[in-house]
This record gives C-alpha cells, structure tokens and sequence, in this order.
C-alpha cells in the first residue's frame, strides 16, 4: 500500500513536468494548428540558461525569473522571424521547419554547454522526507504545486483577462479576430512567448531530477505529446490532467506490469498516443469545435 | 456630407476579377442596400471596404483616401463587417463574443451590453452558451449584436437574412432600421430585394463587378428592370 | 536521349570512375551514402509523392537491419540472400503500418512516427534474447558474408561494399524512377494534391497511400540491411531517432522529396561534419555543431520552400514535401 501511495505521489511529480510542456504544446497547437516539436528543445535551451545564471552566482529565484523573461523574448522573437514568414502556408512545412528548430536547438547546446549531464539545484530539495513509510521529497510536491499554479494562472488569463480573450478569438476564428480589431499576428506571436515561458518552467523543474544535458527533454517531449493528446489536443486543462494521470500510470504499469517494467515505459507513452489517436482523437476533454447549421 | 465613397475600385481573386471599377457613395446616416445576381461583385464590394480582399482604386472614408487597409485598421477606424454565414466565434460564450465585439474600445462596457440584449432578449437568456450551439437566427443575432458593441459609424452587413424565416428575417432589419435611426449608418447586401428595399434609403445595383444603376430605394422599387430581376412581379 | 537520361547516365559514370580515384576509407564511406541514398528514396516516394510524412524511417531502416544480422548471426544465412528478405519483412510492415496511418492526418502522423522512432532503441533493448539488447549483434568474421576476403575481381572488401551498394542503389532508383512515371506515381500525386478531387475521378485513395507506405518500408528495410552488411554490426544506437529526422533533412535538401536531389542528400548526411570541419574554430568532433547545421540547413531551406515551389510549379511529377 505505501508502494502504491508512493508510485502515486511520484507519478504526479512526473505528470506535472509532462503536463507544462503539454500545456505549452497546446497553446501553440489550438492557436496556429501546428504541433511545435522544438518545444521540448526550447526547454532544455531554457533550463541551460538558468543553470548558467545560477552558476554565475545567481540566487535560484531571480535566475528562474530572468530565464522566465528572455525564453518569453526568445518565444516572440522565434515566431515573428522564422514562423510568421511561412504562416499560412502547408501546415506539413511548418511542422517540418519545427523539427529544424529542434535539431538546431540540441545541436546548439551541445556546442555551447558539452553533451556531459550537469547536477541542477532546484529551489526544492531532492532529499527524502518519509511519512508512515511514503517516501518523497520536496522536489516532488514543489514541482506538483508548480503545475498546479502555472495551470490556475493560465486559466486566469485565458477566461478573466482581455488578452486571453483576443487570444482565445485569434485561435478559433483568425479571420473574424481581426474583422473586430483584434491583431491577430501579435496573438500568435504572444502565444509562442507565452509557450516558451511554459516551457521553460518544465525545463528547469525537470533539470534537478533528470541532470541537464541537451537530450534531457527528448523523452519528455513523447510523454508530453501523449500528455496532450490524452487530454484533447486544444484542451489546456486537458493537457495538464492529460499530464498527470500519464505520470501516475507510467508509475503504475510500471511498477505491477513486470512485462512492462521500466523498460517499456517509452513504449507505454507511445501505445497511449496510438490508442487515443485511432480510438477518440478528440482526447478526454478535446471536443470538436461545435457547430450547427 | 459622404461618409464612404469607392472610385473606381476593382478586385481580383487569384486570376479572377470580382470588381471592375465599383464607384458608389454612401452618406452619413444612410442606409443602403446593395443588389445584383450571385457573382455581381456585393459581397467583394463590402470586402473591398472592410480590407479583407486586396483591391486597386480608391476608397474614402471621411473624404479622406484610404491607404494600407486591414481588417484590423478598418474597425479601429468605426467600421464593423458582419461577413455572410454569421461568423461567429464558435466555441466561445455568446457573452465572448459580445465582449469580442467591443475590442476596439478596451474592455466592453456594460451599458453597452444592456443596449445590445434589449435589441435581443435570447441573446441574453443564451449569454453563456457556446456560440456554434445557437440557432441560425440566434447567431446572426450574435453576429449582429457584436457589431452593435463596437458602436460602428460604418455597419456592414452581408446576407443578413439568409436561411432565416422570414419572421426573424423581419426582427433583424427592424434592428437595423432602429440603429440607423440613432444615426448609425448601414450598408446591407440582401439577396431578398423586398426586404433591402422597404428598409433602405438608397440602393445600388451591381452587374459583373460595376454599379450599373442607383438611387433612391423607393425609386428603384418601381423601376422596371429591377421589378423584373429581383423584385419577381 | 532526354536530359533526365542524361543525368542518370553521368551519375552511374561518376559512381564507376569512384573508387578508382578514392581511397579505400572514402570507399566505404560512400558505401554508407549508397544505404542512406536507399532510404531516402523510399522517404521521397511516402511524403514526396503520397504528402505522407515520416519521422521514423529509421525505424523501418532497424527492422530491415535486424532481419539481416539474425539471420547471418543466428541461421547462417549468406548476407546477399537477407537483402530481400530485409525488404519483404519491412515492406510487409510497412504495409501494415499504413492502415491505421490511414486514419491520421499529416500531423498526427508526423507525431505517431516521431514516437515509433524515439521508442524503437528500448523496445530492441528489451526484446535482448532476439536482437542482443544493447549490445547488438555483430557480424564480423561471420562466414555468412559474401564479400569478407573474397576478393572477386581483386576487390577490396571496402570497394565490394561500394560496389554491391550502389547496384541495388542504381537498380531502386530506377525502379522508382518507373514507378512514380507510372500511373501509380500520377495517382499517388492526384491524391497528395487533393483527396478530394482524387476520389472523385476514381483513384483509390486508400489503396495508394498504404501501397506507398509499403514500398517506401520495403526500401529503408533494404537501406538498413545494407547498412548492417557494412558496419557488420547493429545495435538499438545504430538506429537512433535522429538518424530518421537526418533521412527527412536528406529528403529535403534532394529538392524536397525528388528522387532526383536523394543522392545530394545522401551525401550531406554522411560529409555534412567534414564540411562543419572547415569552419575556422570549430571542432566537429563535438558533435554539437554538425548538429547545428543539420537544423539549421532544414530551417533555412523550409523557409525558402514558398519561393521554390513558385519557380518549380510548372514542373510536371516533381515531388515535394510540405503539400498538406
């Protein structure tokens, strides 16, 4: 029983990184139909620049807020240089020019930082702290209770702010958003900042569990598709649930399907994306847009 | 003195020409009413205003010539196009899509709001469902409602009436004649040219892509031709 | 002779006169460039010709190369014989593999293949009893090999590599050749262009993207027994998931997805770190720069697509990749 409580709580440690990057995932795709592959690229970058600032004598707090801010820039900046100019055009060649994002990322900081993986200290400790047998560590509920305010945050500016709205309106009717005034190129661009930063906020939680190295978001980039594709591909309450019961049931299978084990926990990941694309593509909370004539 | 004034304009589509050299002009507070077949260039000319087809030609607003028109500039500057086929913004609440309506001013007010669900009471019975849910009638209501919220000087209005009964057909153009009469000037494209007719001061008439004829609506009601092509007695 | 004509025939000139002028070391190294020119063949006929994308050709590479390494290491098969049966095995799953990708729009697809391709190391390290876990299989010394120590015309084990890759090189090629000239190509590419207009003069959609899915399998399973044969070697990391994202980087530098540019792009793959080399301060050896340019050389020619496809639309049956 304390296994299975454990399995849990660290499940939803894992689940928390999946379902931001998932989230960042989401953003990008309900508001431009893309699914952005350098995502998980983009977060590793991030997470680097963090390490680099804390190792330069940055307490951790003001490091991840300057990190915060320039991934934002760097977001705004990616989307008004090299995706605007192709916007518009087959949907397969955005998706292709991601996937030169993400090599060109990787390589990037291979030649910046070395491939060797680097020790992280993150503001919460990985240290043990046992309770009636259950064992987990600040790390874990931190990164829980991260997911879980950047989730409320987003929420906030989604249905309570007058951005969010402009936003939400660029996302399912470009046309019409700009028909009412809305800038609707600013919005995307403010979207791919705003994926960055979330981004950027799984990078550098999964860094002090994970060890930084270029490849260290690779695999969570699978785990967060199938985070996102779980919860419906344009659903960002979906992405971060989707996020979450994905890390619990990795866990899980992990730890009582021995066939599965560790070793096939990629696989898992990848069996869930295949069976909610063929079986409900619109994910748990995904609905297709509604619509009556 | 002439709100909106087109000289010469012409659109393409691709290799396709819709407009070839539309010249009409529409006064403050007017409300005119645009006719012609399918394919007569209406709609490219509502479009030609609101930025949403490049054109050639002149458009004035003000009497002032209109460079670098967008969509976005245009509503900035008080002109709101309803397009054909109610666009709406379907996922979103209907009150959403109020709000969306009064982007221009910054946050919508609520007096706004008040003024836009005495025009139709369903739209608040319905203000926080989704917009795609909604009836046909309800949703151009919405899309019109939304128009109202940004207080346009310039309202355009494409089919307006389509694929509705004719009860509510008549409801929408009661509106219209209503906030004309606080001053709100409307350009409508009607394919039910009774309707346009009653309602409007002043009408054109579009054939290819040119304004062939013109005038007062309560002249055009009695003119032969127009009786004969869209009037059907 | 039409132009076409022309080229192939100086390509098979240029690719005798070789290994005369090359050392043994460049030899095998175009050897390599054969395997990958094999497989970017087949990633031109799936997302070039068919708008189907690939991001886990690697994957198909892996099973073509595992079929060849245990049936040398494990049932004494000679390595020439496992060749096509490389290709049937992965033919047959890409076959299968096409039907759910049926259902799949471009995007989708584009992320269930990136999945096979990053799961496909564990799962062959897991099943360790079939395919040696992470350690692989080797298959040097084995007498299964028809080229060690033969010496047939006083080749060079290095220049039988070469020469028994650029065959099936050439002969794929021009298999692919035919078939996209065919009518099977046209209805590949009625369907690429637009479903809609393709099903309603008849063409089966269906049938020609799995069929496509199939053949372009069948070539990366035999790109990957190739690639087997000539390392004598596999192991999960020979098949790594940028291995594939490199194939799709080689198809779209060969003209985007033209069979035409696939030896262009064969040749980045394998030369593109002796290239990085020249840059004045940069080590190649590092790895992260030959990276770099890997991403930045797709970056660069995806932005510059819109403008090619502009000057090349009146070309008749090119392939491309970006169509929807």
């Amino acid at each position: 029983m304390t296994n299975f409580i454990q399995q849990i709580v660290s499940g939803l440690a894992s689940g928390g990184i999946y379902g931001l990057l998932a989230l960042a995932l989401v953003l990008i795709h309900r508001s431009t139909g893309v699914i952005n592959f350098a995502q998980g690229e983009m977060a590793t970058l991030s997470a680097f620049v963090c390490w680099t600032l804390i190792s330069h004598g940055w307490a951790f707090w003001p490091a991840f807020g300057a990190t915060l801010v320039l991934s934002f820039a760097g977001g705004l900046a990616l989307e008004t240089t090299i995706i605007r100019p192709i916007q518009g055009g087959p949907l397969l060649g955005i998706v292709i020019l991601t996937i030169g994002l993400l090599i060109a990322f990787n390589g990037l900081d291979t030649w910046i930082w070395g491939g060797a993986a680097k020790q992280f200290h993150g503001p919460f400790s990985t240290a043990p702290i046992r309770v009636g047998g259950v064992a987990f560590s600040k790390q874990d509920l931190g990164v829980i209770a991260v997911a879980f305010v950047v989730l409320a945050l987003v929420g906030v500016l989604f249905t309570r702010t007058r951005l969010g709205l402009g936003l939400r309106a660029a996302a399912v009717n470009p046309d019409e958003a700009r028909l009412v005034g809305v800038r609707v190129p600013s919005m995307l661009a403010l979207g791919w900042g705003l994926a960055a930063v979330l981004g950027a906020i799984a990078g550098v939680m999964a860094a002090p569990s994970l060890f930084l190295e270029p490849n260290m978001m690779q695999t969570v980039l699978l785990y967060a598709f199938a985070a996102a594709v779980l919860g419906g591909m344009d659903s960002p309450l979906g992405a971060v649930v989707g996020g979450l019961l994905l890390g619990v049931l990795l866990n899980l299978v992990g730890t009582y399907v021995h066939w599965i084990g560790g070793e096939l926990r990629l696989a898992t990941a990848l069996a869930v994306i295949l069976a909610v694309l063929l079986v409900r593509p619109s994910g748990l909370f995904g609905r297709a847009a509604a619509r009556r004539v | 003195m002439s709100l909106l004034e087109l000289q010469g304009v012409e659109a393409r589509y691709g290799e396709i020409r819709a407009l070839h050299g539309v010249t009409l002009t529409v006064d403050e507070g007017d409300f005119v009413a645009l006719l012609g077949a399918n394919g007569a260039g209406k709609t490219t000319t509502l479009r030609a205003v609101s930025g949403t087809v490049k054109t050639s030609g002149d458009v004035l607003l003000d009497g002032q010539k209109l460079f670098r028109r967008t969509p976005e500039a245009m509503a900035r500057r008080g002109v709101a196009h309803v397009p054909e086929g109610r666009g709406t913004f379907s996922t979103l609440s209907v009150l959403d899509n109020l709000r969306l309506g009064a982007w221009v001013h910054g946050n919508a007010e609520p007096r706004e709001l008040a003024h836009v669900f005495e025009f139709f009471p369903r739209l608040y019975e319905r203000r926080l469902q989704q917009a795609g849910l909604l009836s046909g009638g309800e949703q151009q209501m919405l899309a019109l409602g939304r128009a109202m919220m940004a207080r346009p000087r310039l309202l355009l209005l494409d089919e307006p009436s389509l694929g509705l009964a004719p009860r509510v057909a008549r409801e929408i153009f009661g509106v219209l004649g209503r906030k004309n009469e606080t001053g709100t000037t409307i350009v409508v494209v009607e394919q039910n040219a009774t309707l346009a007719l009653e309602a409007a001061q002043h009408a054109f008439v579009l054939e290819t892509g040119r304004v062939v004829l013109g005038g007062d609506a309560a002249d055009l009601r009695k003119n032969e031709s127009v009786r004969r092509s869209y009037l059907g007695y | 002779m039409r132009p076409k004509q022309v080229a192939f025939g100086l390509g098979v000139l240029v690719l005798v006169v070789l290994p005369f002028v090359l050392s043994d070391f460049r030899t095998v190294q175009l050897a390599t460039v054969g395997a990958y020119f094999i497989a970017i063949l087949g990633l031109d006929v799936l997302t070039g010709h068919s708008g189907q994308i690939s991001l886990g050709h690697g994957a198909f590479m892996a099973v073509g190369g595992y079929t060849t390494a245990i049936l040398m290491a494990n049932h004494g098969v000679r390595d020439l014989v496992t060749i096509p049966i490389a290709a049937a095995v992965a033919g047959g799953i890409g076959l299968v593999a096409g039907v759910p990708a049926l259902r799949l729009s471009g995007l989708y697809l584009a992320l269930a293949t990136f999945g096979i391709a990053v799961v496909l190391p564990t799962i062959l390290k897991k099943f360790d009893h079939f395919t040696g876990g992470s350690t692989g299989i080797t298959l040097f010394g084995k007498p299964t090999q028809t080229g060690h120590g033969v010496g047939v015309w006083g080749l060079t084990n290095n220049q039988w590599l070469y020469v028994l890759t650029w065959t099936i090189g050439c002969a794929l090629f021009l298999f692919a050749w035919w078939l996209l000239d065919s009518r099977f190509g046209r209805s590949l590419r009625a369907v690429r262009d637009s479903e809609l207009a393709a099903a309603a003069s008849g063409v089966n959609r269906a049938k020609y993207k799995v069929l496509a899915f199939g053949v372009s399998a069948a070539f990366a399973g035999v790109a990957g027994a190739l690639f087997a044969i000539n390392v004598a070697y596999t192991s999960p990391d020979t098949f790594p998931i940028t291995l594939s994202l490199y194939l799709l980087v080689g198809a779209v530098v060969g003209f985007f997805g033209s069979i035409w540019g696939a030896a262009l792009g064969a040749l980045l793959i394998q030369f593109l770190p002796d290239i990085v080399g020249l840059i004045p301060h940069v080590d190649p050896k590092q790895g992260g720069p030959t990276t770099f340019f890997f991403g930045l050389v797709l970056v660069v020619l995806m932005l510059a697509l819109p403008l090619v496809l502009r000057v090349a639309s009146r070309v008749a049956n090119r392939g491309y990749l970006g169509a929807r």
